[in-house]
């Protein structure tokens, strides 16, 4: 009777777990997936009573046509300024009348509940009234409307940092506590409301 | 004197390669557990826009996907930007019973964290986009996400 091995030899192990191991290499994907991350307004119940109108200086308009061109308050604008200009029209660092309204916390009639929250941990600081309101064409490019997103919400992020430095010292984006991230994000709140879309380009 | 001489080993010996396989099945499991197979075929080419203010998606698991883009082969299915939802083309009214059954197919606990994830082309006009956005209103699938590539500077 031949002796039969006690043992299979195991050296091709290694190729076979390489083999495995090339293919699972190659159809890995391991993309996070990023964006912009928004709300949409909840659609317009017709039975409830408009909301009460907005004063016309709280209010940024912003237009993009179908050729892609910006207007910012009736004027022209290049997506290169958009980002100062909305940051100065949130901040109203001169108080300029045409610019957005800037109450202190104590000057306002009534704070909802994390507004009482805000003003606990930030003090009695300047809130903006200002709303951007973004407004494109149907035949506006998906790239430049991501632009202009872009730009607003980098102004606001510069806001909150600057308000972050100021009271905590670290940047926003490197906050921890939730309450303090709270706080700041209720001091300098991301309010960009989307008209419905006009249709003056053609397509 | 040779007491103390170190006996010369002979250390032209192999290296044992016996933990080898062991190894390799380590990095196997590690890509195996992080491997996500892609799950539907793109019918449309999707390049995304750049931005630099991107947040990460939070919870994968509880994201629909909507493309927006020409679709691969135009001489099927012309040129014109279609949206596809799963594994096939859709028209916008389709919009509304596809994110009922999202939401139908998610846990209940979990149904307000829904985000609805929207790859769209760069090169997309923003009509169609639109008709997108309303129809998702209507259907009360507020959370959205304007899929981005993140740069450092646009």
């Amino acid at each position: 009777m031949a002796r039969s091995s006690p043992e299979i030899n195991a050296g091709s192990m290694a190729d076979i777990a390489f083999l495995l191991l090339i293919f699972f290499l190659v159809t890995t994907t391991m993309d996070v997936d990023k964006g912009l991350q928004r709300m949409l307004p909840p659609p317009v119940d017709p039975t409830q009573p408009l909301p009460p109108p907005i004063k016309e200086r709280n209010v940024l308009p912003v237009l993009i046509n179908s050729q892609d061109m910006l207007m910012v308050k009736g004027k022209p604008c290049s997506i290169q300024t958009l980002r100062q200009q909305t940051k100065d029209f949130l901040t109203n660092p001169n108080n300029d009348p045409n610019l957005s309204e800037q109450p202190l916390f104590s000057e306002r009639l009534s704070l909802t509940e994390s507004e009482e929250k805000a003003f606990k941990i930030l003090g009695d600081i300047r809130v903006s009234r200002g709303v951007i309101s973004l407004q494109n064409d149907r035949g506006t490019s998906y790239n430049m409307y991501i632009k202009v997103q872009n730009e607003l919400a980098a102004a606001i992020s510069e806001i909150r940092d600057d308000l972050s430095m100021q009271k905590f010292g670290i940047k926003f984006s490197q906050l921890k506590n939730e309450d303090q991230l709270d706080a700041i994000r209720t001091a300098v709140p991301m309010r960009i409301s989307e008209a419905e879309p006009k249709d003056v380009g053609g397509k | 004197m040779a007491k103390f001489r170190k006996k010369k080993s002979n250390s032209s010996g192999a290296i044992s390669t016996a933990s080898l396989p062991d190894i390799i099945f380590m990095l196997l499991f590690f890509f195996m557990v992080t491997t996500q197979m892609k799950e539907n075929s793109l019918f449309v080419k999707v390049t995304v826009p750049q931005a630099t203010e991107v947040q990460k998606m939070e919870k994968k698991a509880l994201t629909s996907f909507i493309y927006i883009g020409k679709p691969h082969q135009a001489s099927v299915y012309g040129t014109e930007p279609r949206i596809q939802l799963n594994d096939a083309f859709a028209n916008v009214s389709d919009i509304a019973e596809f994110v009922a059954a999202e939401r139908e197919s998610k846990n209940e606990a979990d149904r307000p964290f829904i985000t609805t994830s929207l790859k769209i082309d760069q090169e997309t006009r923003m009509g169609i986009v639109t008709d997108v956005k309303q129809e998702l209103r209507k259907a009360n699938a507020l959370k959205i996400n304007y899929s981005a590539r993140w740069v450092e500077k646009i």
